[in-house]
């Protein structure tokens, strides 16, 4: 980082730090990046060589057919539509109540500070699983698809955050604005959301990753199958070995039989591809949007 | 005047009015919980009513204490907890570490690569880490197969049934998804050093690794102090998730830490009053170290985190 005009000679012991510092570094990318890669290799190779574990470093037979296949499994579908819409409707509740909320916490409301102080505080203490749990099903939220978007609507951490942008930005703008007669909402919707975009883009990639990764509620609160997230549907997967292989020839119809080995499903094929299926949304959306996280990380840093 | 007051007194009002949903949806979901705590002091049994519970006063507290096999169970749930934040905080100096040595790559693609690769793994979930460790570490996974290949072992071993060493490698899948992003922190205090020191320091004839021992790291103990009592604030804290899909029926006894039994005396075995006395103790306790930790940090530093 530390950017020296001057170039001086290198001492011996200067360039083995730097070697060293490659040889670790080259290995730390080598153990983040390789898990994905073989997941990824076994799922385009050949079915009967991924299922005896030979496949390593590259793929062998190369096809695509598990990823019709994954298609046709049962609540495979389904589960993508709930993560799907959780993710979005969950989002874009999250996004609007921070910025809603970091905006008004700035302005003259009845008792602000108090309130401020309970919805902060809720970040230092918690009920437990259980005295949540019970309270959800007094709510009839369990089994229920908002059961999911309702509790992560309010999220003292992106409160916060958007509050402390919020307070960056000039008051004189605000004030013009009550000069020409607009009123507190016209002033969020016309003034404020512009100006606090990139506070909101950053709270939107935070809570669509929380969202996609939830799986402690699924694990909670639903029952039914037909509220699985594909979080939950691929931790089942990886538990139920025997199942599994069963829905897999189902899966490839009737004519399992005629299926060459090669591109039959086995349970190590659908978990793998499952497996993909999910990571795939983080790793396209992670690297594009990777500044955004860490200014929420920096901005989150300096507390409200 | 007075007019102007109580007009602007009701307009303070109506904006109150406008963020109250929000509130009474904090109210619901973080407050209204806190209630379920006097199931500690009922005989609960769902599906059975709440209203049809019989009181029992402390009964469940004792029994912490009392019922000999319980007592077994809990120390060994402290243990597994107090091991794993043991190393937790043991090692919390790593993610510093990184990010020295990273600053320390002259070449910017290949650094800002490695950061994003290493940061990668904090997105993820943890069912995803048990998906890529259920495939690489299963009996026909790639770890096998290699060591069968190099003529190593015979016979697969069941990595993830095993149950020695769990506590050392539920570590290194936490620091193998956390690391990269730890650093960031770090990183980021590491560009706002004044270069001037650096400069002035190799004037004097400083190497590389003078240079780190004496302007990066002490630059950097401020950050760690306060990342490490925040730690100790969440001694008790380890989430369920990881513990959760990472258990099996093998490795159950050394992969419970106390909200993972929390969750599994509720669920497991349908002890709810159980569950939440053992809850209601830990919530007492992290409070406590909360505010301790917070209590040294303004001692020691003069500037509190929460």
């Amino acid at each position: 980082m530390k950017k020296s005009k001057t170039k001086m000679k290198q001492s011996f012991g200067d360039r083995m730090v730097g070697v060293c510092c490659y040889i670790i570094f080259i290995l730390c990318a080598l153990v983040c990046v390789y898990p994905f890669y073989y997941i990824f290799i076994n799922t385009i190779s050949a079915n009967d060589l991924s299922a005896r574990g030979v496949i390593l470093f590259w793929p062998q037979g190369i096809h695509f057919k598990n990823y019709v296949s994954a298609l046709q499994i049962d609540g495979l579908f389904q589960a993508t539509f709930i993560s799907v819409s959780r993710t979005v409707i969950g989002t874009v509740c999250t996004v609007g109540a921070s910025a809603f909320l970091g905006f008004m916490f700035t302005q003259d409301v009845w008792h602000r500070k108090l309130w401020y102080r309970m919805m902060v505080a809720t970040m230092y203490f918690n009920a437990g699983i259980i005295p949540w749990y019970l309270t959800m099903m007094n709510l009839h939220l369990t089994n229920n698809f908002w059961g999911y978007i309702l509790p992560a609507i309010v999220s003292p951490f992106n409160v916060i955050l958007t509050k402390t942008f919020v307070e960056s930005v000039p008051r004189e703008l605000q004030e013009a604005a009550e000069i020409d007669g607009a009123g507190t909402m016209t002033i969020f919707t016309r003034i404020m959301v512009p100006v606090i975009k990139p506070i909101m883009a950053t709270v939107a990639i935070f809570s669509a990753v929380n969202q996609w990764n939830a799986f402690q509620d699924t694990l909670l609160l639903m029952t039914n199958t037909k509220l699985y997230s594909l979080q939950f549907i691929l931790y089942q997967y990886l538990n139920q070995a025997s199942s599994l292989k069963a829905l897999a020839n189902s899966s490839s119809g009737g004519n399992s039989l005629a299926a060459a080995a090669s591109t039959a499903q086995t349970a190590t094929s659908v978990r793998m591809t499952v497996t993909i299926i999910v990571v795939v949304p983080i790793m396209l959306v992670y690297p594009i949007f990777q500044k955004y996280f860490v200014k929420g990380i920096m901005v989150g840093a300096v507390k409200g | 005047m007075k007019n102007a007051s109580t007009k602007k007194q009701r307009k303070s009002f109506q904006l109150f009015l406008y963020i109250l949903p929000f509130l009474l949806l904090v109210a619901v979901f973080s407050y209204y919980p806190l209630y379920g705590w006097v199931y500690a002091f009922y005989d609960y049994r769902p599906p059975k009513p709440f209203s049809q519970a019989e009181f029992v006063g402390l009964k469940w507290f004792k029994s912490l204490v009392e019922n000999p096999v319980k007592v077994k169970q809990i120390i060994q749930v402290l243990k597994n907890t107090f091991a794993m934040s043991a190393l937790t905080l043991g090692t919390s100096w790593l993610p510093m570490l990184f990010a020295v040595f990273l600053n320390e790559i002259r070449c910017v693609p290949f650094r800002k690569f490695v950061q994003t690769v290493t940061t990668l793994p904090n997105f993820v979930s943890w069912v995803l880490v048990y998906s890529i460790a259920f495939s690489m570490f299963n009996s026909t996974g790639m770890a096998n197969t290699l060591l069968m290949n190099l003529g190593i072992i015979d016979e697969p071993i069941l990595f993830l049934q095993s149950t020695s060493h769990v506590w050392f490698t539920q570590w290194l899948w936490l620091t193998w998804k956390n690391l990269g992003w730890a650093a960031i922190m770090y990183i980021a205090a590491i560009n706002g050093i004044d270069d001037e020191l650096y400069q002035a320091a190799k004037v004097d004839g400083a190497n590389r690794m003078q240079l780190i021992r004496n302007i990066t790291i002490p630059s950097l103990l401020p950050t760690y102090f306060v990342l490490l009592m925040i730690n100790i604030a969440n001694f008790l804290n380890n989430g369920m998730e990881q513990f959760y899909v990472f258990q099996n029926s093998f490795n159950k006894e050394y992969i419970q830490v106390l909200d993972l039994y929390v969750y599994n005396t509720a669920m497991g075995s349908g002890s709810y009053s159980v569950s939440v006395a053992i809850s209601m103790l830990k919530s007492v306790v992290s409070v406590v170290l909360l505010v301790g930790a917070n209590k040294a940090s303004k001692a020691i530093r003069g500037e509190s985190f929460i």
